[in-house]
């Protein structure tokens, strides 16, 4: 949270999140509304591995099982050009089996592993073959909001689990066991923070700092036990903001359910994700007792690129020019972030010179100057 | 204060930056009229209405962006400074040449009093990002001069790489400056591979200009470092009055001028036959140090010691052991058995006669507030512009090692930049000769 909750309505705009209809759509969709699927294909995911049974599929609904027999929590994403997420499955914790449903049109994918969360991933090709829908602009458009509100869905049910996670660690006293689960629980949060800021009620007791509360107000969330973890080690009396933090976050994931945003609150909330990035983690001031920035970084860096994603369809039509200059950036940014990864994490803001700070901010005020383009191209429509 | 309550503060058919900028010229007008006619007391007494009224015009006028040498460098030096040094951040010799061609764009148009962009800062509609940024909506063009040149580092890295494939048109002299005895360097202000000299009558217009062409630049270049400087600290032009630096005393009285041709074909402009000509003939290279003044030791000293110290009256400005300002410095007249410019002082190592070289100044006052120690942070953001930096500045500079004024300053940051030719048609842009 860097702003005051008042001004970063305006990001998203109350007034234009509208409940979800369920209108028939030609994309893909995951979850268990996607039709049935007349296959079942096996993803045996490793820590250094990723073995889809089919590369080649016919266009239709299809079922992936994913089973994580590696020692590190995985992802599994069917990409589409420009990494834009067709479907996934978070979170999947080792020897745990999961199921993804996703409906491909006629197209070349990358089905992927990400063991430990970050980076590339682990990348096959998928290629679907059959009869490609043609979409209007207004149904590409559409799409888009379907797509990401999919992808608001999958990050808001890994978020309740991993917060659960954390929550249960605090409560636990388990110190090195919550450290360690707090810049992966926020890394959900991160990514869809444009649509969890929109309810101004909850984000400032889920994710404020010190010294943001009105008199009166106490300092609550995640920022409140982060403090305890790193500044004090002391999480005794951390048990009720445990549970508040628990509460609040399955509220967010509740109500994101009916959030679906148009195409131009996408294109806003792709740039206010960086905005994210230049004001708080570049700064710091994110996690200023954890120093784990870094890892916020990566997810709003991931949320933004999967919001500009979904409007991929519409904007290779309307502008290509700018998805490929979109498309270097983003993979300039990510490139610059993963030169900074250290195990299954990231090195810490405190480690970080002066100038390694300048080469991040570079890269996203370039990013940034290449997305803040995509407003005007989607409003012509 | 609501707008109209606002408005009513003004004169009436005037907007607000009319006003202002009246009012600012005005000002300005005052004191050069002041200052004529206390130095050089000559018959122009009865004419200080029409000067003011003369300078008034020209602070608010445009500047002609086209020309055989680059605007900024003999141009009469505005008041205000916003000078940038960037850092090249692609590989991409291609995307660099693009960013060129659009800040060359920008520049024509921003110092023509326009937009940086076609479309403008408020004509975009609301879902464009404007192509300006608008803090210089409706303030006239207030002289903008916008200089680029070029660093060593852009042809040749630190660690060696020719990352665009310049490094065989480096002229020679292109190269970092030496070490000079007291340097206090800061390699984070020092340096880049390209730099802009935005110089304005209105520090609005001179940030506005930069602030839009770094917009511009994302993702190609990155600031490096910047400087404001404020109250010219040199004449580049007989016409101008010579102001005051912040030590108090007349700086640049005998600068190179823009009504000397023969002494900048000698000393500012390279030159064919000069190295690099293919690309720089006509151009010029510029020096920048950041000199920090020791400003409370200076100002517990003596007028006579300052006067000793710099070699001239703090006054008038005149040679020591002369009346005027503009009385010959002649270092062989002796008072009470002493030359009354003494040799530790900066006149006398300064001098052309003594340097055995001419440089064309151009530097501006800084006050970046106050260090932690509660002292002024302030002192002379220097520019200086010569044919060949090593029979320019450094020379220069090298005859200062036992300068009297050593003890009141510290120089903390160096930078050397090859200045191309002006820009000469519709379709020329920054480095068009460098880069094809």
């Amino acid at each position: 949270m860097s702003k005051p909750a008042r001004e970063r309505l305006s990001l998203v705009g109350l007034t234009g999140l509208t409940a979800l209809t369920l209108a028939a759509c030609g994309g893909g969709s995951s979850s268990g509304d996607a039709g049935t699927a007349g296959d079942d294909i096996a993803v045996a995911a490793a820590d250094d591995s990723c073995e889809v049974a089919s590369s080649e599929l016919p266009a239709g609904v299809h079922q992936f099982t994913v089973t994580n027999s590696g020692s590190k929590v995985t992802e599994f994403y069917v990409y589409a050009d420009g990494d834009r997420v067709m479907g996934e499955v978070e979170n999947i914790a080792p020897g745990v089996a999961r199921e993804l449903r996703v409906e491909l049109p006629a197209g070349n994918y990358e089905a992927t592993c990400k063991p430990g969360m970050i980076g590339d991933g682990i990348r096959s090709a998928l290629t679907v073959s059959g009869e490609a829908p043609t979409l209007s602009e207004d149904e590409t458009l559409a799409q888009a909001g379907t797509d990401y509100q999919r992808y608001v869905q999958s990050q808001t049910g890994a978020l309740v689990e991993q917060t659960t996670a954390f929550v249960n660690a605090v409560k636990a006293g388990d110190i090195e066991g919550a450290k360690a689960l707090f810049p992966v629980a926020r890394t959900y949060w991160e990514r869809i923070e444009p649509v969890a800021e929109s309810f101004g009620d909850l984000d400032p007791i889920i994710d404020g700092r010190e010294g943001d509360q009105a008199e009166g107000e106490d300092f609550t969330g995640f920022h409140r036990i982060e403090q305890a973890l790193w500044q004090t080690g002391d999480v005794s009396d951390m048990g009720p903001y445990a549970d508040q933090l628990l509460t609040n976050v399955q509220e967010i994931a509740t109500r994101s359910n009916d959030v679906q945003l148009n195409a131009l609150q996408l294109a806003n909330g792709a740039k206010g994700l960086l905005d994210e990035i230049a004001t708080g983690k570049i700064t710091g001031e994110e996690d200023r007792y954890s120093h784990t920035d870094l890892w916020d970084f990566q997810g709003n860096l991931d949320g933004s690129q999967n919001a500009v994603q979904s409007l991929r369809p519409y904007l290779e039509k309307a502008d290509p020019a700018l998805v490929g200059e979109i498309d270097d950036r983003f993979a300039a940014a990510q490139a610059e972030l993963a030169t900074y990864r250290q195990g299954d994490g990231f090195v810490f803001y405190d480690q970080l010179t002066e100038d390694q700070l300048r080469g991040l901010s570079d890269t996203i005020t370039a990013l940034t100057a290449s997305v803040s383009q995509v407003a005007e191209v989607v409003a012509q429509k | 204060m609501s707008d109209s309550a606002r408005r009513e503060l003004r004169p009436a058919g005037l907007s607000r930056r009319r006003f202002f900028g009246l009012a600012g010229a005005g000002t300005a007008g005052v004191i050069a009229a002041g200052a004529a006619g206390g130095v050089i007391g000559r018959a122009t007494a009865e004419e200080p209405a029409t000067s003011a009224a003369t300078a008034a015009a020209a602070a608010t006028e445009a500047v002609p962006f086209t020309g055989a040498h680059q605007a900024g460098i003999v141009t009469p030096a505005q008041d205000r400074l916003h000078f940038v040094a960037f850092d090249v951040i692609t590989d991409d010799r291609a995307e660099l040449v693009a960013m060129l061609q659009a800040w060359t764009a920008a520049a024509r148009r921003m110092t023509a009093g326009q937009d940086a962009g076609e479309v403008g800062a408020v004509d975009g509609g609301q879902y464009a990002v404007p192509d300006d940024t608008g803090e210089a909506l409706d303030l006239p063009a207030s002289g903008l001069t916008l200089t680029v040149g070029f660093g060593p580092t852009l042809f040749t890295t630190d660690d060696g790489v020719d990352r665009f494939g310049l490094a065989a048109r480096r002229p020679a002299p292109l190269t970092e400056l030496p070490a000079f005895r007291g340097d206090a360097i800061d390699p984070a202000i020092s340096g880049g591979d390209l730099c802009v000299q935005a110089c304005a009558n209105d520090p609005q217009v001179a940030v506005h200009a930069i602030r839009n062409l770094v917009r511009l630049g994302a993702g190609v270049v990155s600031v490096r470092w910047s400087q404001l400087g404020f109250g010219r600290t040199s004449s580049t032009s007989s016409g101008q009055a010579t102001p005051r630096n912040l030590f108090g005393f007349k700086d640049g009285t005998d600068n190179l001028k823009a009504e000397s041709p023969k002494a900048l074909d000698q000393f500012v402009w390279v030159t064919d036959g000069d190295p690099g000509a293919d690309w720089l003939a006509g151009g010029s290279y510029v020096v920048t140090r950041k000199i920090r003044m020791r400003i409370e030791p200076w100002d517990t000293s003596t007028l006579a010691e300052q006067e000793q110290t710099i070699g001239r009256t703090k006054k008038a400005g005149a040679p020591l052991g002369q009346r005027d300002e503009f009385d010959p410095v002649d270092f062989t007249k002796q008072v009470d058995g002493d030359f009354a410019i003494p040799q530790t002082s900066h006149v006398f190592l300064a001098h052309p006669t003594n340097s055995g070289t001419a440089i064309l100044r151009r530097g501006y006052s800084f006050v970046d507030g106050s260090d932690g120690l509660g002292r002024l942070a302030a002192g002379l953001f220097f520019i200086a512009y010569q044919r060949d930096p090593a029979t320019g500045f450094v020379q220069v500079q090298q005859n200062l090692r036992t300068d009297a004024m050593n003890e009141y300053i510290q120089h903390t940051s160096s930078a050397v930049f090859a200045c191309p030719p002006g820009i000469t048609g519709d379709d020329d842009w920054w480095g068009r000769a460098l880069f094809s």
